[in-house]
């Protein structure tokens, strides 16, 4: 096993997956379950502040005004964290990241890393990539431990072994500890307690052996050149301090001014993150400090298509996220399809307008993602910085059939509408002649009329199988409303 | 005041007894309510399959339909809430496209006059109780873009409240989608009807002889789902309830 060697690509469209997913009843009972359970507890934590709507604008604000600064910020940080014994590097694109961050673990001579827990690292894919120099990396999340020992792929953005139930957590355990380090208690049950015992003495062995930890963050002060990692298990905190040398990938978007800019997301994050009213871990540092953890810093600055993202007006908001996984845990179509279905570190309502954006909308997957939802509008209703996510996604699906202005690697071009949907293309298309016509929408409505008997409401063939495969089709009533209101009129003018 | 109904190409042609009912309702509330024949359909259907430039010349057909009234009352949630959301936005891009103001022109007409059915009984009227009648078990689905777009909050339930016989009973999980989501619940059927399938589970355990929305698009896959399930409990939009009274009860 190389890390989290699964990998994304290859994956088949939304839908397909998603199909998949359904038919799992386990994986729709785990999923059920544990969104209910953290979709509960937001809304009563969220509650609890009066100025809730102000601090969801205002986290909205500081992204936005950033964001339209950012070579600013980005600058400034960079001058910050260097002046503070920092080694900044800037990453393109995924390759050149993992190309940086494998290089800078060679040259400590070190065939091992600790993580702590980040999706800039997933999103690149660099466990796999430092698997391939010989390197393997350790994830230290509690959540992602299942995962990597699992050879499974995350699902969630916060809790990727959301997909798991405590027994299959116990069975992962007790199969793969032992490959990978200390092994698990022969006697292990799936209790909670024994579980967490079990991660905590596993992982301790490799927090003390560490002399490399990799992390991302959530946020950085580039007034102070100060990265912040969030997070509940104390098991960061570990890889933050303990290791000789101290790498972290972070997009480009988590840049915020200044301290006081953190007063806000340090009560939106955790409230809509976890349901917790203080976050248990925040981790800051600012360089290096003699004589107190890492005597090695590097920053590696991840681009990998948000200057690209940034050039859209409607799609930028996207840029926005924290990552707080509250839409996720509120979205009835991820509930059912689960997170795998996505295709990517980003699954749910982000992923769905994330990845497109960052990867581009040419694959079949990609192309997908922008459909799966039904705009019920549930995750922007509970996003912390307000992203309007089901216009996101229309405005992508308007790419993906329509084609459109788009920026791919800072050069402004115009992409062809996606393949596949001419059809469809040719049907709304034609939809809008009759409905601008009404002779020819009345005309139709006559023929439904006088054919409804013929009308079969349980087995529409072709593309209408999709409906009548789960539902029955109303019955066509004798005739439309239209007919009714001037028989009607016509009758009350005496004509 | 002059008034006009916005029936909806849907409800036109599949539930002419809901336009039926709220020109009922709304003339024994003393309205006169016209029906201007060149409307037809939003491009709702359209717009958010992505196929913006398919719904402009619906946006025009709309804006010309409606032109001079004061209300273009809307029984739908969702076809209100594209005209009020989602025609500014199409009139933005058009004008970001370089095609000049003439879209965003007409959304700025339409929007402020568009209301739905609930919104204008109770704030434009002012009435909760409309006299209606009618002896059933009810449960409500708030449908989401009337939930949420439109933010209809209370005004659904407040009517449904007032209507004497009825019995309201509550829908666990309520807020959550049904599933329709237009071309969603064909493109990705399969999640779409377990959605549905959850929902009308939820509708069925309330023990309630009727389901009511302020939509019947979504009512078209909830009750498609329940008589697929085998279930008696009817699909009805909220004119059809509060159109309904003693005298003479609605069908
Ligand atoms: S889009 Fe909003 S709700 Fe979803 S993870 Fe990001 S910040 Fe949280």
């Amino acid at each position: 096993m190389s890390g989290a060697t699964g990998t994304y690509l290859g994956m088949p469209p939304f839908p397909r997956a998603a199909k998949d997913a359904v038919r799992d009843a386990t994986l729709r009972a785990n999923l059920r379950h544990a969104t209910h359970t953290i979709r509960d507890k937001r809304a009563a934590a969220v509650a609890e502040l009066p100025d809730w709507p102000e601090l969801r604008a205002a986290g909205a604000a500081i992204k936005d005004r950033t964001l339209r600064h950012l070579d600013h910020y980005l600058v400034q940080l960079e001058e910050r964290v260097t002046a503070a014994g920092g080694v900044v590097h800037w990453a393109a694109d995924a390759a050149e990241a993992n190309r940086i961050v494998t290089a800078l673990v060679k040259e400590t001579g070190e065939r091992e890393v600790i993580k702590v827990k980040s999706m800039a690292t997933q999103e690149i894919g660099l466990n796999e990539a430092l698997a391939k120099a010989g390197i393997r990396a350790n994830e230290t999340d509690l959540a992602e431990l299942i995962v990597q020992l699992g050879d499974d792929l995350p699902s969630h953005i916060l809790v990727p072994a959301i997909h798991r139930n405590r027994g299959e957590i116990r069975d992962i355990f007790a199969r793969n500890m032992a490959r990978w380090g200390r092994a698990a208690p022969e006697t292990l049950t799936d209790a909670p307690a024994e579980l967490a015992e079990a991660a905590r003495l596993h992982l301790r062995e490799k927090f003390l052996r560490a002399k490399v930890g990799i992390s991302g963050a959530n946020f950085m002060v580039a007034e102070t050149g100060t990265l912040v990692v969030v997070e509940s298990e104390g098991n960061g905190r570990m890889c933050l301090t303990l290791p000789e040398t101290l790498i972290s990938v972070v997009g480009i978007e988590k840049v915020v001014p200044s301290w006081q800019d953190l007063e806000v997301f340090l009560q939106t994050l955790p409230r809509s993150s976890t349901a917790e009213r203080m976050n248990p871990y925040t981790s800051m540092w600012t360089g290096t400090t003699d004589g107190d953890g890492p005597r090695v810093f590097h920053l590696v600055l991840l681009d990998n298509g948000r200057t690209d993202t940034l050039a859209d007006e409607v799609g930028r908001q996207a840029l926005r996220c924290i990552r707080c996984s509250a839409c996720l845990n509120v979205c009835p179509v991820y509930e059912r399809a689960g997170g795998h279905a996505y295709g990517s570190a980003y699954p749910g309502p982000i992923g769905a307008i994330l990845t497109p954006q960052l990867r581009g909308t040419a694959g079949e997957l990609d192309a997908s993602l922008p459909y799966a939802s039904s705009l019920c509008g549930a995750c922007y209703e509970v996003c912390p910085v307000a992203i309007d996510i089901p216009e996101v996604l229309v405005h992508l699906r308007e790419r993906v059939v329509q084609g459109g202005p788009v920026t791919v690697r800072g050069t402004r071009t115009r992409i062809r509408p996606a393949k596949g949907h001419a059809a469809e293309r040719a049907a709304l298309r034609a939809a809008t002649w009759a409905l601008d016509r009404p002779g020819a929408m009345r005309a139709g409505q006559r023929l439904a009329g006088r054919s409804r008997r013929l009308l079969p409401r349980r087995s529409l063939p072709g593309p209408g199988r999709a409906w009548t495969a789960s539902r029955d089709l109303p019955a066509v009533p004798a005739e439309p409303f239209r007919d009714w209101w001037q028989r009607r009129t016509r009758g009350e003018d005496g004509r | 005041m002059r008034v006009a109904l916005f029936l909806t190409c849907v409800n036109d042609t599949l539930y002419p007894a809901t336009g039926r009912a709220v020109v009922t309702l709304l003339e024994r509330l003393g309205v006169e309510v016209d029906f201007p024949v060149e409307q037809s359909c939003c491009g709702q259907p359209q717009f958010n399959t992505g196929y913006r430039h398919a719904s402009e010349p619906l946006v025009r057909r709309y804006a010309r339909a409606f032109e001079g009234y004061d209300h273009i009352v809307v029984p739908s949630g969702s076809c209100a809430a594209m005209v009020r959301d989602n025609y500014p936005r199409i009139g933005r891009k058009a004008a970001a496209e370089g095609r000049g103001g003439e879209l965003a022109g007409l959304a700025e007409s339409v929007v402020p006059r568009t209301v739905e059915l609930t919104e204008f009984l109770v704030d434009v009227l002012g009435v909760t109780d409309v006299g209606a009648y009618y002896p059933h078990r009810v449960t409500y689905h708030p449908t989401c873009h009337g939930l949420r777009m439109l933010g209809l909050g209370e005004r659904p339930r407040r009517l449904l409240e007032a209507v004497r016989g009825l019995e309201l009973v509550e829908l666990p999980g309520a807020q959550e989608c049904c599933g329709f989501g237009g071309t969603f619940a064909v493109k990705n059927a399969a999640v779409s009807a377990a959605m549905g399938a959850d929902k009308a589970r939820a509708v069925m355990a309330t023990g309630a002889s009727a389901v009511c929305t302020v939509d019947n698009s979504c009512q078209m896959h909830i009750g498609g789902t329940l008589s697929r399930l085998g279930s008696t409990v009817r699909p009805v939009h909220i004119a059809e309830i509060l159109a309904s009274t003693e005298e003479v009860p609605f069908r």
